[in-house]
Order: C-alpha cells, then structure tokens, then sequence
C-alpha cells in the first residue's frame, strides 16, 4: 500500500497514515512517499509509541520513502493488555 | 507531558492526543525554513509521547477549527488568539475519540494550571470549559486538581486525589520541580508559544488577508503562505509574498499553479507570488520592488520574469527600488 503525501508538510503525512492504519484488518505494509524530511524523524516515533514497526527509511532524490508495518487495532489492544 | 505523566503514574492508562490547527508553529514553518544541511526538527507532542511512553493520536482538526478562529464566542486574547474557545473544542473533540484499542475514553485529562495564562486559565473559565465542552466532571487537571472541586475519576476512585497537585499562577516553579521529581529533564515549548494565533507578526498578515477578501474565510493554503515569505502590499487589491531563502522559493515554486509570479533573470534573485491583478504600471512597481531583493539590488537594471497563471511570460527591465521609496505600512511584517 502507497500513501503519497507529497507536497504535504509534517504533521500532514503522518495524519496521513494514522488515518489509513486504523483501517487494517490485517498487518499491511505500508510506504509513506513524502518531500518533507520530517517524515524520518516523525513516522518512526509514531510507529514506537503506537506499536507499529518501522522497517526503513530511503531517499530516493528529492523524496523520502517510509516503510512501516501497519497492525491491525485488536491486535495493537491485545499488546499492550488491559488497563 | 507533565499531568499526563502525574496520572501515569497513577497506573491509568493513558492515550496523548495532539491537535493539528494549521496554526501550529511546529511542523511547516520548520519543515520550510530548514536548510539541506540540518537534522529535521522532532514533532512536540510525538517527542512528549515517548519520553513518557504513552500512545498519541495526532488529529487534523484545520477545517472545522475555522469557525473557532472566525468568531470565537469568548472573543479574542490579545491578538487573534481564540484560546478560550480553542480549549472547549478540544476537549469537545477529544471525548469523542477512541482509543488506539478502539474503546472510548473515560475522561480527558489537561495540563491547565489556574491563574497560568491570562484569558484561559482562569478561575471562572475552567468551569465554562468544562460545562462548555460538554465534558463536565470528566475534566480532570491533575497539576491544580487541589484547587478546584472533586471531578468524577477522583470520586470514583480511579486517580487518587491526594496524589494530584495545587498548583496556581505564572510561575512555572512548581512544574519545574515537578518534573525533576518525575525525572522529566526535557520538555517542549509551553502552552502559547506553540501557536502562530499568539504571533503579532502573523496576526498581522492575517487580519491583513481577511481585510483584504472583505472576509474572514482562509483555508489550509491561506495559513501556511502566511507562514513563508516576506509580505509587501503595495495598495489593498494586491500583495507580493517574496522568498527569504532558498526554502521559501522552494516551497513557493509549488503555487506557481495558483498565482502569477515573478523572478529575477539577470540576477540571482527570489521568487515572487502575485496575490492580485496588476495594471501594467504596477507591474513594474512590483518588479522594482522584487529587484531590491536580488543580487542585483546596487545595479542600475535587473531584469524580471513576470509570468501569468496561464503561463505566458514577459520580461521587463527595471531599477531597483531604493529601501526609502518603500512605505513601512506596505510591510506586512517579515
């Protein structure tokens, strides 16, 4: 799955993708294409605090590609246990 | 980051919620001005979130937060800073949403102190951003919870009221120690400076917009132009936004689509958006104008590009104005 968010500028395209990963039902892979650099910094931090995976993070001239694996909620619920 | 860590530690689970106005000094001004060889800037409240390791949500609120900015019913603070009414739809907005479990949340926690800001952190207005926002008792202020009645999680049980704080006023002292004592060393920039609403600058720049349309109506394009650029408006039905540095061009380049814009071709120079027609006396005005913030400021020509939205180009050769030719009421702040 390819979300652009070109021309957008952080927190834009992490909104983005948070939209996107409530949506899976299953783990998808996810590539987050962007020309805001902030993406390398923002989208692994959203990934580590909301228990996605970050697998990596190009450039690839003027754009950047971030990799994540999206999961699903139940599961996302199902790690961090109950309150 | 300070009461959500207070209530933290309390063992509630706790979910950060970051909300994205447009108006946000963070994010797009930084992204813009950041030069090639700089490390891109952490996002705040993504930063806060993992330090105190919580789940943050970070929610686009930039279409409806419109109406806040437009007419806010508790009025402004000094500049056009809605802040009373920003809270209430906040914490409106943030007991509708769900947990990244997909549950809804029991009560909404803020960091509001009494006393610490002048228009929205007052006694009396934490009662209407309570009762207004619809949240009522399940508005809990952990940092000055001592001050004010009991909210439903402290009745219930499900904080310890004890273990909450009293704190009031400007200083912010208390929350210094505070965070030293929960071995919180960093923290980001606090409530006010985060938002260009406080910015007199760019306050300016918009009540100069709405002026301008006849209108309070902006969209998401209209905030962050007025985040980039030098804004000159030589007469009230045109304005030229002019790049500062290489970033802003950049950046402006991207609305070339939107508006006619300028450039330098003699001289190394910046690019010029259009906001307005131009008679043709006026286009060499501007293009003066442009010429002073190129290379070729001290030369007695430059020539400038002038290129229409529908593309055709025309190139005219110009003086460069002098700084004192250029009234200070056209300078929309820089």
């Amino acid at each position: 799955m390819l979300i652009d968010t070109k021309g957008m500028l952080c927190p834009l395209p992490v909104i983005r993708l948070q939209e996107f990963a409530r949506q899976v039902e299953t783990e998808t892979e996810v590539i987050v294409i962007a020309t805001d650099p902030g993406v390398l910094e923002d989208i692994p931090i959203w990934c580590r605090v909301n228990g996605h995976e970050h697998i990596k993070s190009e450039q690839l001239n003027h754009e950047f590609h971030v990799t994540i694996k999206a999961l699903p909620q139940a599961e996302l619920a199902t790690e961090r246990g109950p309150s | 980051m300070l009461a959500a860590k207070v209530v933290q530690s309390q063992g509630v689970y706790v979910e950060g919620v970051n909300f994205f106005t447009g108006f946000c000094v963070e994010g797009h001004t930084q992204a813009v001005k950041r030069s090639k060889k700089q490390k891109a800037k952490r996002h705040s409240a993504l930063w806060c979130a993992e330090q105190i390791g919580i789940p943050i949500q970070i929610v686009d609120i930039s279409e409806d937060y419109q109406d806040i900015v437009i007419q806010p019913r508790y009025g402004y603070g000094r500049l056009l800073n809605p802040c009373l009414d920003c809270k209430i739809f906040m914490v409106n907005r943030a007991l509708d949403l769900k947990s990244n479990r997909g549950e809804p949340f029991d009560f909404v926690i803020t960091g509001e102190v009494i006393g610490q800001r002048p228009k929205s952190q007052r006694k009396e207005t934490m009662g209407i951003i309570a009762k207004d926002s619809g949240a009522h008792d399940r508005l809990l202020r952990p940092l000055c919870a001592k001050n004010l009645p009991p909210s439903l999680p402290e009745r219930e049980g499900w904080v310890d009221r004890e273990k909450l704080h009293g704190f009031s006023g400007r200083s912010r002292k208390p929350q210094f120690a505070l965070a030293n004592e929960l071995g919180i060393t960093e923290w980001s920039q606090p409530a006010g400076g985060c938002c260009f609403l406080t910015d007199e600058s760019y306050t300016k720049k918009l009540q100069d917009l709405w002026d301008s349309r006849g209108s309070k109506e902006y969209d998401l394009e209209d905030v962050i132009l007025l985040k980039i650029g030098r804004h000159i408006r030589p007469a009230p039905h045109y304005k030229l936004i002019i790049g500062r540095e290489e970033g802003e061009n950049q950046y402006l380049r991207g609305f070339r689509h939107k508006f006619a814009h300028m450039s330098t071709v003699s001289h190394v120079g910046p690019l010029c958006l259009i906001d307005g027609e131009l008679s043709a006396e006026e286009r060499v005005l501007a293009s003066r104008i442009l010429a002073r913030y190129s290379r070729g400021r001290t030369e007695p020509e430059v020539t400038v590009c002038i290129t229409e939205q529908s593309g055709v180009s025309e190139e005219v050769v110009v003086e460069p104005i002098q700084p004192h030719m250029v009234p200070a009421e056209w300078s929309l702040a820089s």
